[in-house]
């Protein structure tokens, strides 16, 4: 009999680990798939797309039901699970599944955060994180509406300019002094906000909320420093939190998130982690260049091949509403290191490499992201760009090939 | 910009304002202020034709940089207070120290009916001899070896001789790049008649590069070579014995002196530097040839021995009768559009006017005509002289016309200095910040003049042609004609009746008939049929050549009867001295300093430095050098050097080239206080005069040279002029669309970034920086609209600007072009708009990769990784898809 395996969770890394273990081993497992959400597994970057109207639900899909089905998956959709039976080895879904398995694997991604603020569970206070997000705020972004985004990380950015686009007046609030202030320095970050507020986003930096109020409904958004902005529409887009209560129930091994090793194994040697859940050597990641890595070491470690997954370096290559940006490594020079910057603001384009040595430690690019895969190479391998320098800043030309992104 | 506007009119027919070949220019005002100008095919000189100088004169007549009110001491004034003031200034000075007191400084660029007026008022009225011109340092040795051979100051020959001449010897003159138009003649012969072209200069030119012969001799030697020429000649019968006798003296004499000083091939070469096998194939050409011009130019003439050298030449063409015939005759080839109507109407020290002297029966002739109340009697100081003379504290009043002694006279540092021991100092100037506009005296009065196009009057080229400069364009803000200024001191000083001219027809009229009063053929210059010419005539009047007498005939070439105006009618063999440079080289200056012009700048720049294709061909001030002396010195191309001579330094561009002697060092003379912050190199000049004519060696000072190092170099593109701090090194150039700067700095790369900021505040910079190697780029927006622009590096390696300037012609630059003036790098082919940022891959390879047969999104994937990590892209590659297939099977 084929060893059973479930895997609750529906989202991009579930269904990268899906398409690559039925690669590999078509048929070799007996796979169960239980998602909460009401659909199968969809691109979850497009929805910001998909709130501003670029693409519909369609264009957000990834497999259709045949796909499952003809790889011999069975596919449980709306299934919240309820609790995992180590003992048993059963997965529960409250009243209506019983899911038994020899192998587990927990890709239950994360939870939206609500601020610890007052006014968090009016109606009109919405997160954005899955398609029913998406429904709802549509619903809520009538003409006329005022809508305030809260947050000014990469999800929030996404979410202000897709309500943006659909005619919304819109403001965005950070509390940092400049956005992505994780992933980008002040000039890339400024230049991001340019590009927001080109877009038709009001930006507040160092915007403290202290409370949404309103009669029933969200009506307006008060800010620490007294700061009265009304508000229709409150989208809260300020980080997640990997979904560890199912793990922590089963008496799992959990920090910030489920604690695995290199092989995705959890403190069980029968369930693994990954994506947003997982925490690996102390990283737990939000991107989904990780989640893919991790998918893809634990397909093949679950075929039987010899497989690590060793971290990926903190890099992020993304596309502000339209506008590229790359980070990754160092953003700002630390003490004996260089900077090398190129920037044009006026062109949206930012350029910055972080050296010591003739080594690479970090590059910020806004506009032309075109080197960044030979950064992440550079600085993950450490090789010398004493030759490169000009190259890595201002790019190859066109005809010379360019390096393979590791 | 322009302000001078007027409604379109007809093409005017007019003269080129540069050099000395005099050439037709047709202007065709464009009612804006700006003329298209094309060259007269009706004129003489060029048939139509135009150098790059004389094409790109609409180019220079916008009113950036022109002085358009009259000022005193740095304020402005009115013209009757600035006229006030000079008049009571220069009586003054007559009144307190006498009229000799008091100097003019005049310019080639004058007209003649400027230059006439002028030289009246000083020379008649004023009372002071002390007028003198820049011509001195142009052709004031030609004009010397002239009046000693031909008893006058004669251009016996005419350009048509350039065409019929079988053979053109070319002695100290680049005439390739300083008279284009008579070089194209020439090359035309060639051509047409196999004319062959021999080049003496130590230098090998453009011109020596075109030549059959180029004889590329020792500095200072050529009196040497034609003094071989001469024993040559003689020695091989080729010395016309019939022609000397009857119409020449001195031969025996200055054969005897040419002999030993070169009394063979072999002497010659040795003395020359030369080999036997060039200069005996010089000698045989010559000999061998009847129809042989010998044209001469700045080589010969700016030299401690520049009349010696005149004559050396003249006396081989005297000895072989070649002189005066088609084709043939010695050739002072003038640098001034007007140094010749300078000559004429006698605005140099050593002449009193229109060909006359100091003779008792001169004197008094030309007061008679004058009515002059203070006619002089003797020679003034020249230019040299004069200048130290202001030093001195002789001369108390200097009123400079036209012309920038502070850039082009030597020792030009002590002469700024000088000026300001003047009580007086008077400049009538079209330019506002010439470097001679900017200087002070203890009173300062400047006076703007009209500049080319808008006065009205003659000039005279290198051929005796006479050729109208026309109006074309309106006075611009006060500015007035030289004569008129120059008349209305006269009327303040008393002198009003005789300087009431109507306007410049009366002048020439005047000044024609001076030259015809009691001349009766006993003096060369004889405008007499044009002194009743009425104003309508003087208006249309075509170019004329002189001699013009009342009765008798026009003459293209003077001579030919042997028939010459020194007493006895005979020319004059003159013995010369032995060459020598008037000053050794040796201990801290071991190089010989040769100084000169580049193909598309004239004099000190302030015209031709306002366009932007004429300050191209050379941006920067340079020196050249030859491999063997910069290789010591750790010298390479383009490195930056400093010249220093006694008199002055300068820091100057190398470039190392053989076409300068071991030894040599060459420099070109335009740059100034107002173009370049360290490449006056007219300071760097000792300027010893020659004996006879006054003009100052320009060509052979001792001068040491050693690198210059900066921490950094680059460039500075703005719209309009910026100036840079103290202390940095910069050459300024008109570009397309602005002002450029070179510079060098010691400034580090962050001090540059902060300067820049500084000076652009409220702009938006773009900029790179690589600090840590010292590299730094910045592009100044204000909106989208490109400002300024800079590039800096180590000097190693230094930025090049020729595609930022081209980027900088644009106002908005796309967005290629704005990345490339960060990058320093030629625009390439992007990848466009990148689609998958995950891998970081552009919409024109995505296109490229479905072209090619990628025909679904996992088959784009495969091909170029885009939407094979987040996927975010699919929609837009799978969007891409059908657009890509239907493009390519349309």
């Amino acid at each position: 009999m084929r060893e059973r395996l479930v895997v609750i969770g529906n989202g991009m890394a579930s269904l990268r680990f899906l398409e690559r273990l039925t690669e590999r081993a078509p048929g070799l497992y007996d796979v169960t798939v239980v998602g909460a959400e009401p659909q199968a597994a969809y691109n979850r970057v497009l929805l910001s797309s998909l709130l501003g109207g670029e693409v519909d639900e369609a264009g957000c899909a990834f497999r259709g039901l045949d796909w499952y089905e003809s790889h011999g998956i069975r596919l449980i959709t709306g299934a919240p699970v309820t609790q995992v039976d180590r003992e048993n080895g059963l997965v529960i879904v409250g009243e209506t599944h019983v899911l038994p398995f020899d192998k587990l694997v927990l890709a239950v991604g994360s939870l939206p955060i609500r601020l610890p603020k007052p006014g968090m569970d009016l109606p009109g206070v919405l997160t954005f994180r899955d398609l029913a997000d998406v429904a709802a705020i549509r619903r809520a972004a009538v003409e006329h509406a005022r809508a305030i985004v809260i947050g000014g990380g990469l999800l929030g950015l996404e979410a202000a300019v897709g309500l943006a686009r659909l005619g919304v007046d819109t403001t965005l609030l950070h509390v940092m002094d400049r956005l992505m202030e994780r992933q980008l320095d002040h000039a890339a970050a400024g230049l991001v906000k340019r590009a927001m507020e080109a877009r038709g986003v009001t930006v507040r930096l160092k915007a403290d909320t202290a409370a949404i109020e309103g009669e029933g409904r969200v009506e307006r958004l008060v800010l620490s420093d007294g700061t009265v902005l009304p508000a229709d529409l409150v989208v809260l887009s300020v980080g997640v939190r990997p979904n560890v209560a199912l793990a922590q129930n089963a008496g799992l091994e959990t920090a910030r998130g489920i604690k695995v090793d290199d092989r995705m194994q959890s403190s069980d040697a029968r369930i693994f982690a990954l994506g947003e859940c997982a925490e690996h050597r102390g990283m737990v990641y939000g991107l989904v260049e990780p989640a893919y890595e991790q998918a893809e070491t634990l397909s093949r470690h679950l075929v039987g091949e010899a497989a690590a997954y060793l971290g990926t370096a903190l890099s992020t290559s993304l596309k502000v509403s339209g506008l590229p940006v790359f980070s990754a490594g160092e953003i700002e020079a630390p003490e004996g290191a260089e900077t090398v910057l190129m920037s044009d603001p006026g062109l949206g384009l930012y350029r910055k490499l972080i050296v010591a040595e003739d080594r690479l430690l970090g590059a910020v690019f806004v506009g032309d992201i075109a080197e960044q895969g030979w950064c992440k190479d550079l600085i993950r391998t450490g090789a010398s760009i004493a030759d490169h320098r000009d190259d890595l800043m201002f790019g190859r030309s066109a005809s010379a090939p360019q390096p393979l992104a590791a | 910009m322009n302000a001078h506007v007027q409604a379109p009119a007809a093409a005017v027919k007019t003269t080129c304002p540069y050099c000395g070949v005099g050439c037709g220019v047709l202007a065709t005002p464009d009612g804006q202020g700006g003329a298209e100008i094309a060259g007269d095919t009706a004129h003489p000189a060029n048939f139509g034709r135009l150098c790059s100088k004389g094409s790109a004169l609409g180019e220079t007549l916008s009113l950036d940089n022109r002085l358009l009110h009259p000022q005193v001491d740095g304020t402005r004034v009115s013209w009757e207070s600035a006229l006030g003031t000079v008049a009571g200034g220069l009586r003054k000075v007559a009144e307190a120290h006498g009229p000799d007191a008091i100097a003019f400084y005049l310019s080639g660029q004058l007209l003649t009916e400027d230059y006439y007026v002028a030289n009246k008022l000083a020379k008649g009225f004023l009372g002071t001899p002390h007028v003198d011109t820049n011509s001195r340092l142009c052709m004031s040795s030609a004009v010397a070896a002239h009046r000693r051979a031909f008893g006058s100051d004669t251009v016996p020959g005419c350009y048509e001789d350039l065409d019929e001449a079988d053979l053109i010897v070319l002695v100290g003159s680049n005439t390739a790049w300083c008279h284009p138009i008579l070089f194209r003649r020439m090359i035309d012969a060639r051509a047409r008649r196999g004319t062959k072209l021999v080049v003496i200069d130590p230098r090998r030119t453009q011109t020596g590069e075109e030549a059959d012969l180029f004889l590329g001799l020792k500095p200072g030697t050529d009196t040497a070579l034609f003094s071989g020429l001469l024993v040559h000649l003689a020695a091989t019968g080729a010395v016309d014995a019939r022609y000397v006798a009857d119409h020449t003296s001195g031969f025996d004499g200055a054969l005897e002196r040419a002999a030993a000083i070169a009394p063979s091939v072999a002497a010659t070469a040795d003395a020359t530097g030369l080999s036997e096998a060039d200069v005996a194939a010089f000698f045989a050409l010559f000999s061998g040839t009847k129809r042989v011009v010998t044209a001469f130019s700045q080589g010969v003439n700016q030299s401690a021995q520049g009349t010696d050298k005149g004559n050396a030449i003249i006396n081989c063409h005297l000895a072989t009768g070649r002189i005066g015939q088609p084709g043939a005759g010695p050739f002072s080839l003038t640098g001034q559009p007007n140094a010749m109507g300078g000559r004429e109407v006698g605005g140099l020290a050593n002449m009193l006017a229109a060909h006359m002297h100091f003779a008792p029966e001169e004197v008094d002739r030309v007061r008679r005509f004058w009515s002059a109340p203070n006619i002089i009697t003797g020679e003034g100081m020249k230019a040299v002289a004069l200048f130290e003379a202001i030093e001195r504290g002789k001369i108390k009043a200097l009123w400079v016309m036209g012309t920038n002694p502070i850039v082009s006279m030597p020792r030009a540092d002590r002469i700024r200095e000088s000026l300001r021991k003047l009580d007086l100092y008077v400049v009538s100037e079209a330019v506002a910040d010439s470097d001679s506009a900017r200087a002070l005296g203890k009173r300062t009065v400047l006076l703007p003049a009209l500049a080319w196009g808008e006065k009205d009057g003659t000039v005279t080229n290198s051929e005796r042609r006479v050729s109208r400069q026309r109006s074309f364009l309106k006075a611009p803000g006060e500015a007035r004609a030289d004569w008129r200024i120059i008349a209305d001191v006269a009327k303040r000083l008393g002198h009003g009746e005789a300087f009431a001219y109507s306007g410049t027809a009366a002048i020439f009229r005047e000044h024609a008939a001076l030259s015809a009063f009691e001349n009766n053929g006993s003096r060369d210059f004889d405008l007499g049929a044009l002194s009743d010419m009425p104003d309508a005539t003087y208006a249309g009047t075509p170019p004329l050549q002189w001699p013009l007498p009342k009765r008798g005939k026009a003459k293209a070439r003077l001579f030919a009867d042997g028939q010459f105006y020194t007493f006895d009618k005979r020319a004059r063999f003159v013995a010369v001295q032995p060459p020598a440079l008037a000053q050794a080289v040796g201990g801290d200056y071991p190089l010989v300093l040769n100084t000169g012009r580049v193909r598309d700048h004239w004099h000190t720049m302030t015209r031709t430095g306002k366009s932007q294709r004429l300050s191209a061909h050379r941006s920067v001030p340079f020196v050249e050098i030859h491999p063997d002396d910069a290789a010591p010195l750790g010298l390479k191309e383009g490195d930056l050097a400093r010249i220093a001579t006694p008199h002055g330094t300068a820091i100057l561009e190398a470039m190392i080239t053989d076409a300068v002697r071991p030894g040599s060092l060459f420099a070109a003379f335009h740059w100034s206080a107002a173009t370049a912050s360290d490449a006056r190199v007219g300071a760097l000049v000792r300027g010893i005069p020659d004996p006879v004519s006054g003009q100052p060696e320009l060509k052979a000072t001792p001068a040491g040279i050693a690198p210059v190092s900066y921490r950094n170099r680059g460039f500075l593109l703005t719209r309009r002029e910026h100036a840079l701090p103290e202390g940095w090194w910069w050459a300024r150039a008109t570009i397309s669309g602005g002002s450029g700067l070179q510079f060098a700095t010691q400034e580090s790369s962050r001090a540059v970034a902060l300067m820049m900021r500084g000076l652009f505040q409220g702009c938006e910079l773009a900029e790179y920086a690589d600090h840590a190697r010292g590299r730094y780029r910045c592009a100044v927006y204000d909106g989208d609209r490109l400002v300024a622009c800079l590039a800096l590096g180590p000097a190693e390696a230094r930025p090049t600007w020729e595609e930022a300037k081209a980027y900088f012609s644009e106002s908005e630059p796309e967005p290629g072009a704005r990345r490339a003036l960060l990058t320093g790098r030629a625009e390439t082919a992007s990848a466009g708009p990148t689609v998958c940022a995950c891998h970081g891959v552009g919409l024109d390879v995505i296109t490229g990769v479905i072209a090619a047969g990628a025909g679904s999104v996992e088959a784009v994937g495969a091909a170029c990784k885009a939407g094979t990590n987040c996927g975010s892209c699919i929609p837009e590659i799978r969007k891409l898809l059908p657009q890509v297939l239907a493009r390519n099977a349309a």
